[in-house]
């Protein structure tokens, strides 16, 4: 049977989008035979700013080369202006004669700048900002010419401007209304923008009306229109308060209308724009029309996002489903200057009815303003820190009620609040129905299955697998971090990752995963499994290897001492001077005088020379010569105490503070429950050190919010936070979840603790870790599913049984005792 | 490797302050036996010229260097031993144990003792 015949006029974003779109579709239905006006295949005309700028070629540019049309079977016509559509006999011709039969017809003739009716707006040097052939003519002109005029401070104006200033060109930029950028952008936005683009080199000239264009040859202006000489160039432009600027080049940037007189000459409906429904058909049931071209519900679109909304309508209905409706976009636009943040969204005009939340710093160049009405976002405008505009957006279109956080919204997601600061936690943040790309309608969810799915790695593999960052760019970073962000947690395959140390190109996670699959049980299977490039591995490797072979076996894999670092090695911390420093247990900071004069006992009759309170709220023995270990700990065990692990990548203490049974404010037995966590946590070996401590009510004397895991007691329960960190760089604790019960703490506890051994790299703390692979993958595995809590909580149990061996008694009994004695030479 | 023997092993680099007298001593003392340096480990040994430190590599083979890391003097006994190399657990200089020399790009070097293994029993040359 032979195919429909499918004729595109208009070989631009909008239209090829839709022919992409349907070839994903139905791609056997048609005979695809496009017609473009212009020389070049279908490229980015966004990126016609980057490309005048010179931060792209054309190259670059295009999206779809010849050899895509090829390969879908695709007729091309390029250069062709098509300028008759015969609707009785389903023909378009072109103005050369070459014609071509349809079935179904699409017009995507796109815009046409709108060119101010101003005498001498013929004049050579006169160009508009549309195409390659309009980059081309001012980038000649910027060779040979130094004074350019850009007519129109919008968006378009403002990246035409910015681009020949940086092609040398002395510019100026005359606007009509009193502030750059009127629709999109406040005075106070405005402002900052004009400043740093004045910065720049670029000079404006506000609320001026062009009056005429003069040339350059000519002496006096002419009194009439018609009357210039068409091969003169401009040389001046006038204004109506009759000033002037001298202009070798003057770009019309001053908006854009539908082209529609292809249809209007074949009697389709037309009203500033082809009139299309809901499934863009126009009155020609044959014939369907989108982009910039069109008149949707009486609204003309410019931007991308709509138009690529409307290729996904388009298709469907070529395709013969007949289910999508297109029912208008809310836009949203960056501006692509290089250096400049600006985010505006939706309408930022105040009323009675609507409340502005604004914050400004001029000096530093930021400036946010939020219009609300009901609690509801209905405009953003944001300069200078534009990280949150997709948020913003999102909460917008969600028509999302933000009471709750109206008093920090302004201040962004982050400041919700439950992960970090940088820009990886906020993207993690967002819901998966996030739109990151608003160019190609590409949301949080799609990119992260595409990653996942495809085993992404580079931004251009997301880019060109789900077109998000494609177009405009200016999604980028938030990309990257979603990249960033999606691999670092269950994705560590990626080429160049980074390898779990020289000895090998296996990643960390690689590692433990073979471990388990293949039930690797000791060092030398591991390095067999992986073809270890050393023999016997180096120091990273098989401190390691040992800490996941432990983690993965409790029961059965033999400990290597010789692969711990001598800390975990001799069971206590090496000095500077080679001495070694003793920490013995006191759960939850709780001691008797019992233990306190054990401790002095045993610090006199060694000659400690110097002791001290730890930050953990234990004490510390210092100097202590490493023959004098063994004994040291037998008098400490006989006194009822065990290591304190000070010394290792392991949890070391629980910091408490006074609680219920003293404290007038403690909430809870504070130190009752410290002395329960550390009874069950003690002993076990970790990725890294980690730190506990109970506070028994919010003035948190015990510091649990920078712990690895810590309580914060309140009069209704137990607030549980993770990931805190004092060291170099201080990172405050997320909060996990609120429990009810002291039993509650410590099963949510230990599930915490086995995550945190079972998924984090060797020496990465909760910290990082969490940074890395998300509040949300710890909330999904501890709070939101009781079974995988418990499973977790179990395997701590187990994990525990061997790790619970005091270590000191047992070499306080004779073990190791290699380690400690001093042989005779 | 610097030795292809398999049980007797050492190197034969003297340092000239090692030699007392102006004559090359041979002295060689009886420390320990092979077993009781653990793989991949070391045994402290006090001596009249200061600590030494035995190692015993994965392959069996067996060094003595003064326990004093050319860098901070930090105790090289107590290091990871990987090849023939040790880990000085203070700064992670790593420090060949047939030459005493530090791994590029550290700088430095550390004295040597020669040793032997006879029927299990392993020797150094005070």
């Amino acid at each position: 049977m032979e195919k429909m015949k499918l004729v595109l006029v208009g070989n631009g974003m909008a239209g090829v989008r839709a022919l992409e779109e349907l070839l994903k579709l139905a791609p056997d239905l048609y005979d695809i035979t496009v017609f473009g006006a212009e020389p070049h295949p279908n490229y980015n005309r966004i990126m016609l700013s980057p490309l005048l700028a010179g931060e792209q070629t054309v190259q670059e540019i295009i999206i779809n080369d010849l050899g895509w049309y090829a390969e879908h079977g695709i007729t091309l016509h390029l250069n062709k202006k098509v300028v008759k559509i015969d609707r009785k006999a389903c023909t378009v011709t072109a103005a050369d004669g070459t014609s071509a039969a349809y079935d179904r017809l699409i017009l995507a003739t796109g815009s046409k700048p709108f060119i101010l009716p101003v005498p001498g707006n013929e004049l050579n040097g006169v160009v508009s900002f549309r195409d390659i052939a309009d980059v081309d003519a001012m980038i000649a002109a910027s060779q040979q010419y130094q004074h350019a005029v850009v007519i129109g401070g919008g968006l378009l104006g403002l990246e035409a401007a910015y681009g020949l200033k940086l092609r040398g060109m002395d510019v100026t930029v005359v606007h009509l209304a009193p502030w750059l950028m009127e629709r999109q952008l406040d005075r106070s936005a405005a402002k900052l923008l004009q400043t740093s683009l004045e910065e720049k080199g670029l000079k404006f000239l506000l609320e001026k009306r062009t009056e005429a264009l003069l040339p350059a040859a000519a002496p006096l202006p002419q009194a009439g229109e018609g009357t210039a000489v068409p091969t003169l160039r401009v040389g001046k432009v006038r204004f109506s308060d009759g000033g002037e600027v001298p202009a070798d080049l003057v770009v019309m940037a001053a908006g854009i209308l539908p082209d529609d007189a292809l249809a209007r000459s074949a009697g389709i409906h037309c009203a500033r724009g082809i009139v299309v429904n809901d499934t863009l058909q126009t009155f020609d049931p044959r014939i369907y029309a989108l982009g910039e071209c069109v008149s949707h519900r009486g609204i003309n679109y410019g931007l991308v996002a709509p138009l690529f909304e409307m290729a996904k309508v388009c298709a469907n209905h070529l395709a013969q489903m007949g289910i999508a409706r297109y029912n208008g976009t809310v836009t949203s636009t960056k501006l692509k200057v290089t250096g400049i943040e600006l985010f505006s969204a939706g309408d930022f005009s105040s009323s009675e009815h609507s409340d502005e939340l604004v914050f400004h710093d001029a000096a530093s160049g930021i400036y946010k303003k939020l219009v609300l009405e009901n609690d509801r976002i209905k405009g953003a405008v944001l300069y200078g820190d534009s990280v949150d505009g997709s948020w913003y957006f999102q909460l917008m279109r969600d028509g999302a009620d933000v009471s709750a956080f109206r008093r920090t919204l302004l201040f962004g997601q982050a400041h919700l609040g439950d992960s970090g600061h940088n820009p990886e936690t906020r993207v993690a943040s967002l819901p998966d129905s996030a739109e990151i790309c608003g160019c190609n309608g590409v949301c949080k969810g799609d990119i992260v299955k595409a990653i996942r799915d495809k085993k992404l790695y580079t931004l251009d593999e997301v880019r060109s697998h789900t077109k998000a960052s494609a177009s405009c760019g200016s999604c980028t970073g938030l990309v990257e971090s979603l990249l960033a962000h999606t691999l670092g947690g269950d994705y560590s395959e990626a080429p160049g990752k980074k390898p779990l140390c020289k000895c090998t190109d296996y990643t960390h996670d690689e590692v433990r995963a073979a471990i388990a699959e293949y039930r690797l049980k000791d060092m030398a299977a591991v390095r067999t499994h992986f073809e270890w490039k050393t023999p016997d591995g180096c120091p990273a490797c098989r401190m390691a290897l040992n800490y996941y072979l432990l983690c993965a076996w409790p029961q059965d894999y033999q400990d290597d001492p010789q692969s711990r670092y001598i800390n975990e090695r001799a069971h206590g911390n090496i000095q500077k001077d080679g001495s070694y420093s003793v920490v013995p247990r006191l759960f939850g900071g709780m001691c008797t005088p019992h233990q306190l004069r054990a401790i002095a006992d045993v610090a006199d009759k060694y000659r400690v020379p110097e002791m001290k309170v730890t930050g953990g709220q234990r004490i510390d023995m210092f100097g202590v010569k490493k023959e004098q270990l063994p004994a040291m700990w037998k008098d400490l065990s006989d006194a009822g105490f065990v290591s304190g692990h000070a010394y290792g990548k392991a949890m070391r203490t629980v910091k408490t503070c006074v609680g219920s049974a003293w404290c007038r404010f403690g909430t809870q037995d504070s130190t009752g429950l410290g002395v329960q966590l550390e009874e069950l946590t003690w002993g076990s070996w970790m990725p890294h050190k980690f730190k506990l401590a109970v506070s028994g009510c919010p003035r948190n004397c015990a510091e649990a919010t920078i712990k690895d895991f810590g309580v914060v007691c309140v009069d209704s329960g137990y607030e549980l936070h993770v990931g805190g960190n004092g060291g170099i760089k201080v990172r405050v604790t997320d909060l996990l979840c609120k429990v009810e019960s002291e039993a509650e703490v410590l099963e949510y506890c230990g599930a915490f603790c086995q995550l945190y051994r079972e998924d984090a790299h060797y020496l990465e703390r909760t910290a990082p870790w969490i940074e890395r692979v998300g509040l949300e993958k710890l909330k999904a595995a501890i709070v939101a599913d009781p079974e995988k809590r418990k499973a977790l909580y179990q395997r701590f149990l187990v994990s525990q049984q061997p790790a619970q061996i005091d270590p000191w008694k047992e070499r306080a009994n004779g073990a190791m005792a290699g380690e400690f004695a001093v042989l005779r030479g | 490797m610097p030795n292809e023997q398999s049980n007797i092993v050492g190197h034969h680099y003297v340092q000239p302050n090692l030699r007392k007298n102006g004559a090359i001593m041979s002295n060689w003392t009886r420390i320990c036996t092979l077993e009781d340096i653990p793989r991949q480990g070391s045994r402290v040994v006090e001596s009249d010229s200061g600590r030494i430190a035995l190692f015993r590599t994965h392959d069996n083979e067996v060094f003595a260097l003064a326990d004093r890391c050319p860098h901070k003097g930090g105790p090289l006994s107590q290091g990871i031993v990987c090849g023939c190399k040790v880990t000085c657990p203070l700064h992670n200089w790593n420090i060949h144990l047939a030459d005493g020399k530090a791994i590029a790009p550290d700088e430095g070097q550390t004295a040597t003792y020669p040793v032997k293994l006879e029927g299990g029993a392993v020797f150094i040359q005070l």
